[in-house]
C-alpha cells in the first residue's frame, strides 16, 4: 500500500511540475507587460480564454485541420494583444493607475460576456484526445507532457530575446529608465505595442496547450487568472525570474494539496500559503 | 567652417513657466562649443529642446541646413544628434557592455556595431574590463565614460554633454575633461554644458553665456576666460 | 434648494410602499436599494484607491454565514451574522494589513481581491456538504402557519417590512459615507489617493486609515450579504460570491460616481434598469447581454468620463474645483 501511496504522490508532483511550466510561461507574459508598461492586464487569463475559442471556431466550426488552427489562434492572440493596447490602454496611461486596472476589468467583463453571447454556457471541446504515458503505476497524458515542453521552450526562447538581441535588450532597459529612451532613438509606444502583441501571443500559445488538456467555457480564466494574480505578486510584479519560480512552486502547492484533499482544495492552500507569504515578505519573495 | 547646427530664437518652458527666451546659438562642425552659466539658467533646458525632449514654443532648430523643431524625439538620433543627459542615466541593472549596445539601436549603426564598440573601447579602455558589470555598480567616473561611450556608438556628428563633470570627485573631473579633449581631437563636434567654467573654458573653442534664460555674451574661450566679468561673477577672483 | 429637493424625494420615497404597489415592484425597491448599500460600502474604500476587485467575497461570507449558522446548527441569524461579519474582518484584515504596510497598494490589491472572490466562492463550492455547493442552500423555514414573520430567525413574509430595512441601511451607508468624507476633510483623503508621501508628510497615518477603512467597508458589505440571504432566502456561489458580482459592484460604483455619496445608488439604478430591460427586451437570452454592455460602458466611462455620470453632472453645476481625475497632462 505504501508503494502505490508514494507512486501516486510523485504522479502528482510531476503534474504539478508540468503545470508549473504553463503557469510560468503567463507569469512571463503577464510580467513582460508590467515591466514594459507599467500596466497589469487584469483580463490576461480572459485573453487565453478568448484564444482559445478561436482555436475551437477554426477547428470545430470552420474545420480549418488543427495545427492551421493553432496557428489562428496565435496571430488572434498578437492582434487582439495589440488592440488592447492601442485602444484601450493607451487612451487612460496618462491618467491614474486606477483607471488602467479598471478598464482592463472592464475588458474582463466585457470579454466573458461575449463569449457567453457567441459561443453560449455549454462547456465545449476540441474532441481531441491524446493518449497517455504510462510508466510503471504512474499514468502522465501527452497532451500535458506536451504543454510541458511547449512552454519550457517559449521561455527559454523569450530568454534569449530579451538578451541577445537588440530589441530585446531595448525592452529590458524601458523599465529601467523610461525617459531616456529616445535618446537612444527607441520610439517607447512602438516597444509597448510590440510588448502587447508578444503578451497576447503568450496567452495564445497556453491557449494552444490548454484546448488540448480542458473543456472550454467562458468563465475558464477564472480557473488560471486569480493564481496567475498570485504567482505575480509572490515572484514580484514585474520580475520575470521571480514570477518563474513562483509559478512553479505555488503550481506544487495545488497539485500536491489536490492530491491529499479533494481538487479544490489545492487552490485554497495554494492561496493561503500566499497569505502567508504576504506577511512575511509583502514585495513579493524577490527583490526586483 | 560649415555650420551643423542653428538654434535661432528659440524660447522654451515647462509647466507654464518660461525657461529660454529667444535664444540663439550655432555650432559648427569640428568645433567644439561651451554654454556656461549660473544654476538654474537654463542650460539643460536648451540641450532638451535641442534634443526635443521639450518643446520650443518659438523659434528655429535648423540641423545640416535640415529645419526639424517638429520631429520627435526618438528620431534626433537619426540625424547625428547624441544627447548624453545630466546625472549620465544609464540603465542599471544592464552591464557595461548591453548599455553600449543600446548606443548603437538605431538601425544605421547597427551594421557598424562591432567596429563602434572596438573605438569606444579605444577610447575608453577601462569600459573593455568593465564589459559585464552591472552600470548601476560602478562608481561616478566610470559611469560617465559609459555614458558619454553610448552616445558615441552612434557615432553622432554632434553631441551633447550636459554637465559632464557634475557629482565627480575633482581627481575624476580632471580625467572627465582629458577625455572629453580625446573625444574632441578624434573629430567630433561637442556642445558641452558646464558649471566647471575653468576647466570647459580651456578645453573649448568657443562659449555661451547663458543667465536667465537669455544668452548674455558669447566669444572665444580664451577670451572669455580673461574677461574680469566673467572672474568676478563666476571664477571669484577680483 | 437641491438639499429641500433631496429631502423631499426621500420622503416620497418612504411612503411609496404604502402605496400598494405590487410584489414585483417592491422587489424592484427592495432589491435596488439593497445594492445601493452595496455599492456604497465598495466607494468607500474605492474612491482611496483601494479598487477591491472582490468584494463580493464579503457579501459571501455574511450571507452563507447566517443561512449555515441556522440550518446546520440551529443558530439565530443575529448570531449567525456575528460569525459572518468576524469572518469577513478577518479576511479584510490579511488581505489588507500586508500591503498597507508596504506602499505596493493599486495592483496588488486589484490582484489579491480579484483572486479572493473566487477563493471564497471556490471554498463555498469544496463544503459541499455544508453548504449544497454549486445548487446553493435555502434557509430552513421558521415562519409558522399563519404567522408572516420571526424575529428570531430574521425571516418577514411581508415586503413593505423589508424595504423599509432596506432603506434603513441604505440611508445608514449614505450617513457612514458622509461621515467619512467629512471626517479626514475631503482634501486628505483623496491625497493619500494621489499621493501618499505627501500624505504622510503632513501627518495622517495612512497605514491606519487604510485598514479603517478596509474594515468598515468589508464590514458594512458582509451585511448587505447578510440582508440579501434573509430577504431571497435562497443563496448560491453565483450569485453572491463570484467575481462577476464583485466586478458589478465596480462598474456600478464606476458608472454612478464613486466620489459623490448618491452616484453608487445611481449606478445601482442603472444597472437595474439595464438588466430589467434587457430582460424584458431579450427574454431569456438576456443573461450574457447585459454584462457585454456592462464591460463596454465601464471601459468607456473609464476612458471619457472617469468620474462617473453623477460626478459629471454635479461637476457642471458645482462652481468650485472638484477634484478632476486625470492628470495635467492628459
Amino acid at each position: 500500500m505504501m508503494q502505490i501511496f508514494d507512486i501516486f504522490l510523485l504522479e502528482a508532483v510531476i503534474n504539478g511540475l508540468m503545470l508549473g511550466g504553463l503557469l510560468a510561461l503567463l507569469a512571463l507574459g503577464l510580467n513582460l507587460i508590467f515591466g514594459v508598461i507599467e500596466v497589469v492586464w487584469i483580463c490576461y487569463a480572459e485573453l487565453i480564454m478568448v484564444s482559445m475559442y478561436s482555436i475551437w471556431w477554426l477547428f470545430k466550426v470552420i474545420g480549418v485541420p488543427l495545427p492551421i488552427a493553432m496557428t489562428g489562434g496565435l496571430v488572434f492572440g498578437c492582434v487582439i494583444g495589440y488592440a488592447l493596447h492601442r485602444f484601450i490602454i493607451r487612451p487612460v496611461l496618462s491618467a491614474e493607475p486606477i483607471n488602467q486596472l479598471l478598464v482592463t476589468g472592464g475588458v474582463l467583463f466585457f470579454l466573458q460576456a461575449a463569449a457567453t453571447v457567441v459561443f453560449g454556457i455549454e462547456y465545449k471541446n476540441i474532441g481531441v484526445n491524446l493518449p497517455s504515458l504510462n510508466i510503471g503505476e504512474i499514468s502522465l497524458s501527452w497532451s500535458r507532457i506536451i504543454g510541458f515542453i511547449v512552454s519550457i521552450a517559449a521561455i527559454a526562447a523569450t530568454y534569449l530575446f530579451l538578451n541577445r538581441t537588440f530589441l530585446g535588450t531595448a525592452i529590458r532597459a524601458i523599465s529601467q529608465d523610461r525617459q531616456v529612451m529616445p535618446l537612444i532613438g527607441v520610439n517607447a509606444e512602438k516597444i509597448y505595442l510590440l510588448t502587447s502583441a508578444v503578451g497576447g501571443a503568450m496567452a495564445a500559445l497556453a491557449a494552444c496547450l490548454l484546448v488540448l488538456q480542458y473543456d472550454l467555457h467562458p468563465a475558464v480564466g477564472l480557473t488560471f487568472g486569480p493564481i496567475l494574480f498570485v504567482i505575480c505578486v509572490l515572484g514580484g510584479l514585474g520580475n520575470l525570474i521571480g514570477g518563474f519560480i513562483a509559478a512553479f512552486i505555488l503550481a506544487q502547492i495545488i497539485s500536491i494539496g489536490g492530491y491529499f484533499l479533494q481538487g479544490e482544495w489545492g487552490y485554497v492552500i495554494a492561496f493561503g500559503f500566499f497569505i502567508v507569504a504576504m506577511f512575511v515578505r509583502p514585495q513579493g519573495l524577490f527583490k526586483r | 567652417m560649415t555650420v551643423l547646427l542653428e538654434i535661432k530664437e528659440v524660447s522654451a518652458g515647462y509647466n507654464g513657466l518660461k525657461a529660454l527666451f529667444g535664444v540663439s546659438i550655432q555650432v559648427n562642425a569640428g568645433e567644439a562649443v561651451a554654454v556656461i552659466g549660473p544654476n538654474g539658467a537654463g542650460k539643460t533646458t536648451l540641450l532638451r529642446v535641442i534634443s526635443r525632449l521639450v518643446a520650443a514654443t518659438e523659434g528655429s532648430l535648423v540641423m545640416e541646413g535640415l529645419s526639424y523643431a517638429d520631429l520627435p524625439a526618438h528620431e534626433i538620433l537619426a540625424l547625428g544628434i547624441a544627447h548624453v543627459p545630466e546625472g549620465r542615466r544609464l540603465f542599471p541593472r544592464l552591464t557595461v557592455l548591453e548599455n553600449l549596445r543600446l548606443g548603437a539601436y538605431i538601425t544605421s549603426a547597427r551594421g557598424q556595431y562591432e567596429d563602434r564598440l572596438a573605438f569606444v573601447y579605444s577610447l575608453f579602455p577601462r569600459l573593455r574590463d568593465r564589459a559585464s558589470q552591472l552600470t548601476g555598480t560602478m562608481s561616478g567616473g566610470e559611469q560617465q565614460m559609459c555614458a558619454i561611450g553610448r552616445a558615441l556608438m552612434s557615432k553622432p556628428k554632434l553631441l551633447l554633454l550636459d554637465e559632464p563633470s557634475a557629482g565627480l570627485a575633482p581627481v575624476m573631473v580632471q580625467s572627465m575633461f582629458e577625455m572629453i579633449r580625446q573625444i574632441r581631437d578624434a573629430g567630433f563636434t561637442v556642445l558641452i554644458v558646464e558649471q566647471n567654467i575653468q576647466q570647459v573654458l580651456k578645453l573649448v573653442d568657443r562659449a555661451y553665456l547663458l543667465e536667465a534664460g537669455q544668452i548674455r555674451r558669447c566669444g572665444g574661450a580664451a577670451e572669455l576666460l580673461q574677461s574680469s566679468e566673467i572672474r568676478q561673477a563666476y571664477l571669484g577672483v577680483s | 434648494m437641491i438639499k429641500k429637493i433631496g429631502w423631499l424625494l426621500l420622503v416620497i420615497l418612504g411612503t411609496l410602499p404604502l402605496l400598494g404597489l405590487g410584489s414585483y415592484p417592491m422587489h424592484l425597491l427592495i432589491v435596488a436599494l439593497l445594492w445601493s448599500y452595496i455599492y456604497t460600502s465598495w466607494s468607500i474604500m474605492g474612491r482611496l484607491g483601494l479598487v477591491s476587485f472582490g468584494h463580493s467575497a464579503f457579501i459571501g461570507v455574511g450571507a452563507y454565514s447566517v443561512v449555515m449558522m441556522w440550518n446546520l446548527f440551529g443558530w439565530s441569524p443575529w448570531v449567525g451574522a456575528l460569525v459572518g461579519i468576524a469572518v469577513s474582518l478577518v479576511i479584510a484584515f490579511l488581505i489588507g494589513w500586508p500591503c498597507f504596510r508596504f506602499k505596493i497598494v493599486g495592483n496588488y490589491f486589484a490582484m489579491v481581491t480579484l483572486a479572493l472572490s473566487e477563493i471564497v466562492r471556490l471554498v463555498i463550492v469544496a463544503m459541499r456538504e455544508q453548504t449544497g455547493g454549486s445548487l446553493g442552500m435555502t434557509p430552513k423555514a421558521a415562519v409558522a402557519e399563519g404567522s408572516s414573520y420571526s424575529i428570531l430567525a430574521l425571516q418577514f413574509s411581508n415586503k413593505i417590512v423589508w424595504f423599509y430595512v432596506v432603506m434603513g441601511f441604505w440611508l445608514l451607508g449614505l450617513f457612514i459615507w458622509h461621515k467619512v468624507d467629512r471626517s479626514m476633510s475631503r482634501l486628505a483623503l483623496e491625497a493619500i489617493a494621489e499621493d501618499e508621501e505627501a500624505a504622510s508628510s503632513i501627518g495622517i497615518n495612512i497605514s491606519r486609515t487604510k485598514m479603517a477603512i478596509t474594515l468598515l467597508s468589508a464590514l458594512m458589505t458582509c451585511i448587505g450579504g447578510i440582508l440579501y440571504a434573509q430577504y431571497q432566502l435562497y443563496v448560491n456561489p453565483q450569485t453572491v460570491a463570484s467575481l462577476t458580482v464583485s466586478l458589478q459592484i465596480v462598474f456600478g460604483a464606476i458608472a454612478g460616481g464613486m466620489f459623490v455619496m448618491l452616484g453608487p445608488t445611481v449606478g445601482a439604478l442603472l444597472l437595474l434598469f439595464l438588466s430589467e430591460s434587457l430582460r424584458i427586451v431579450l427574454g431569456s437570452q438576456s443573461q450574457g447581454v447585459d454584462q457585454l454592455i456592462y464591460g463596454a460602458l465601464l471601459i468607456l466611462f473609464i476612458i471619457y468620463m472617469p468620474k462617473g455620470i453623477l460626478g459629471t453632472l454635479l461637476a457642471r453645476f458645482d462652481q468650485k474645483p472638484v477634484r478632476v481625475h486625470t492628470s495635467p497632462t492628459s
